[in-house]
């Protein structure tokens, strides 16, 4: 029997705040254990929690980035459970009524379109951190990151295949960079993902029972857990058995998933309204001003970068994978008016030596302006293309000009022709071995001797005119 | 019968609370009222009327996202019982 998987994501989002959702602590991680904590976010008794504006616009920006209904009037709730790291023993949260719904974001599978639903997006404050030890009788707690700013994110079950459910993540995890309300760490947990995933035989309309995937923190992860867990179903269902719907956290030392026991109770969380905040009300006005405020998103850049550039698809996604490598490719051409060469150098030599040196854009040593130069004076001739990537090296290693570079390197390209035409008969003379086999026909020793002026110039001669006086010596007997 | 023991003990225990047999039977009973209660208050006619999510009406208390001095790790696991390192100690949640 052919199965069908079905797949949905939720996602959870830390917002790139200054202080938490509801008091003033800080958001920063990495501090010295329970600093960054204060009563509000301890739970002690008595205490009122207080809404940070920042957060509504950063869900409200995501809202409508990804084609959401923004509610006029949304309302929080109190999700009850038991835990050491939720102090309250509840999570603020959004449930009845949560800031945005109905939305989706189009992905892009080798050419074809596929649209994923999203179901809502809501706000919420995140748990504490407990570190387990193998060895000792206790676990422990660590506050900080109680009441950091979460947005939760609901795909519909749209996704069949492994594939779509990654590259879903990735359009999601590039609009939250893009707008600059989360910095998309996986590892760190500032962008989590648990996945539900069933199977059900193809062409049946019921979904089948699904199981419930966490603790996946790269894109490789979930593709891998989501890909383990079809497997697993699989074989339940053609032994003849039923999946039961559970919990499973993904084992990467083992590459399996486990079933995470004793959490049926956990489910009865009685939700109620929470009567320490009054609703959050978005009118036209406040929703038309974060509308205008938005960036450019990705998908709508990369359409601009084909029409506008005339690159190919592949660059234009390469490209748009930042805002700051976007908006560095936009200053180079911008500058030097030649698009796609332009997208070879930044997506080649440029890249690599970044990614070589683990660099950010803005740490770069070759600015936008100098390779824009460093273009410029290959289309005008004083340098080879080849050249270049010497002098691009030289750029990227002493912040130099390309100008300076390749005055201090003597690498001006020779373009005289009284002078190559001397060296070429030098070649020709000192290669006469190959010159009587290409004269009987051997048409391909032509490269050789075009290497070989290449090579007596140190690089430096203008290929087109090494090929032109070539060709006119080589047809001469 | 709005709510029965066995619900009682199942909400309780939810709660981590435990009842004595005599404790189960009183809130039973307790509880039995205040949702009958609420049937009386079903029958007023609400129809046309938003559904109220809080007491006060009013919307959007904000703050500004500005930082305030926390109260720092000493402070904070002053009344815990058991602070380690910084760290409250809780006994072993996972096995």
């Amino acid at each position: 029997m052919q199965y069908e998987p079905v797949i949905g994501l939720e996602v959870h989002a830390q917002l790139l705040t200054k202080t938490k959702i509801f008091c003033g602590c800080s958001t920063r991680f990495g501090e010295e254990p329970n600093s960054n904590t204060c009563p509000v976010c301890l739970g002690m008794p008595g205490v009122l929690p207080v809404l940070n504006k920042k957060v509504v616009e950063y869900a409200v920006k995501m809202a409508i980035s990804t084609h959401c209904r923004i509610n006029g009037t949304s309302t929080w709730a109190r999700k009850n459970y038991f835990y050491p790291d939720l102090p309250k023993g509840y999570q603020i949260t959004q449930f009845a009524h949560p800031i945005a719904e109905a939305g989706y974001i189009d992905i892009e599978i080798g050419g074809a379109k596929r649209r994923i639903g999203i179901t809502r997006i809501h706000m919420e404050e995140d748990a504490g951190k407990s570190i387990h030890d193998d060895l000792s009788p206790f676990s422990y707690v660590d506050l900080n990151r109680a009441g950091v700013p979460l947005i939760e994110i609901v795909s519909e079950p749209d996704m069949r295949n492994t594939d779509e459910a990654v590259h879903y993540l990735r359009r999601l995890h590039e609009i939250l960079v893009y707008l600059e309300i989360c910095d998309g760490n996986m590892e760190e947990g500032s962008f989590r993902c648990d996945a539900n995933i069933s199977l059900r035989p193809k062409g049946q309309k019921e979904f089948g029972i699904r199981a419930e995937l966490k603790n996946m923190n790269s894109f490789r992860n979930v593709q891998h857990a989501l890909e383990y867990e079809i497997q697993r179903q699989r074989a339940i269902l053609e032994g003849g058995g039923g999946v039961p719907q559970e919990t499973r956290l993904w084992d990467v030392s083992q590459c399996v998933t486990h079933s995470m026991r004793g959490k049926e109770e956990a489910h009865d969380y009685r939700y109620f309204p929470e009567p320490d905040l009054v609703p959050v009300v978005i009118s036209d006005a406040w929703r038309e001003d974060i509308k205008n405020a938005l960036p450019e998103l990705p998908m709508e850049k990369r359409e601009r970068f084909l029409s506008a550039y005339n690159i190919p698809p592949y660059d234009a996604g390469v490209l748009t994978a930042s805002r700051a490598l976007a908006d560095y490719y936009e200053e180079v051409v911008r500058l030097c008016e030649r698009p796609k060469i332009a997208s070879n150098w930044v997506m080649g030599d440029f890249l690599a030596y970044l990614n070589e040196a683990k660099l950010e854009i803005g740490e770069s040593p070759v600015p936008p302006a100098a390779l824009a130069e460093l273009i410029g004076i290959i289309g005008d001739g004083t340098i080879s293309g080849k050249i270049a990537k010497e002098v691009f090296e030289g750029m990227w290693k002493s912040g130099k000009n390309p100008g300076e570079i390749v005055e201090e390197k003597g690498l001006v390209q020779i373009s005289d022709t009284t002078e190559l035409e001397k060296i070429v008969e030098e070649v020709l003379e000192a290669n006469k071995k190959q010159l009587e086999q290409y004269r009987a026909g051997k048409d391909q020793l032509f490269g050789f001797f075009v290497g070989q002026t290449m090579k007596a110039t140190g690089g430096k001669a203008n290929p087109k005119i090494v090929n032109e006086l070539l060709k006119k010596k080589l047809s001469m007997s | 019968m709005r709510i029965t023991k066995e619900e009682v003990r199942h909400v309780a225990h939810l709660a981590r609370l435990n009842f004595s047999e005599g404790e189960e039977e009183k809130f039973t009973s307790q509880l039995n009222s205040i949702l009958m209660y609420m049937d009386i208050l079903n029958g007023v006619d609400t129809a046309g009327i938003q559904p109220m999510t809080h007491a006060i009406s009013l919307g959007n208390v904000f703050r500004d996202d500005t930082e305030k001095e926390s109260l720092g790790a000493e402070i904070a696991l002053e009344g815990a019982p058991d602070g380690k390192m910084g760290f409250f100690g809780v006994p072993k949640i996972i096995e």
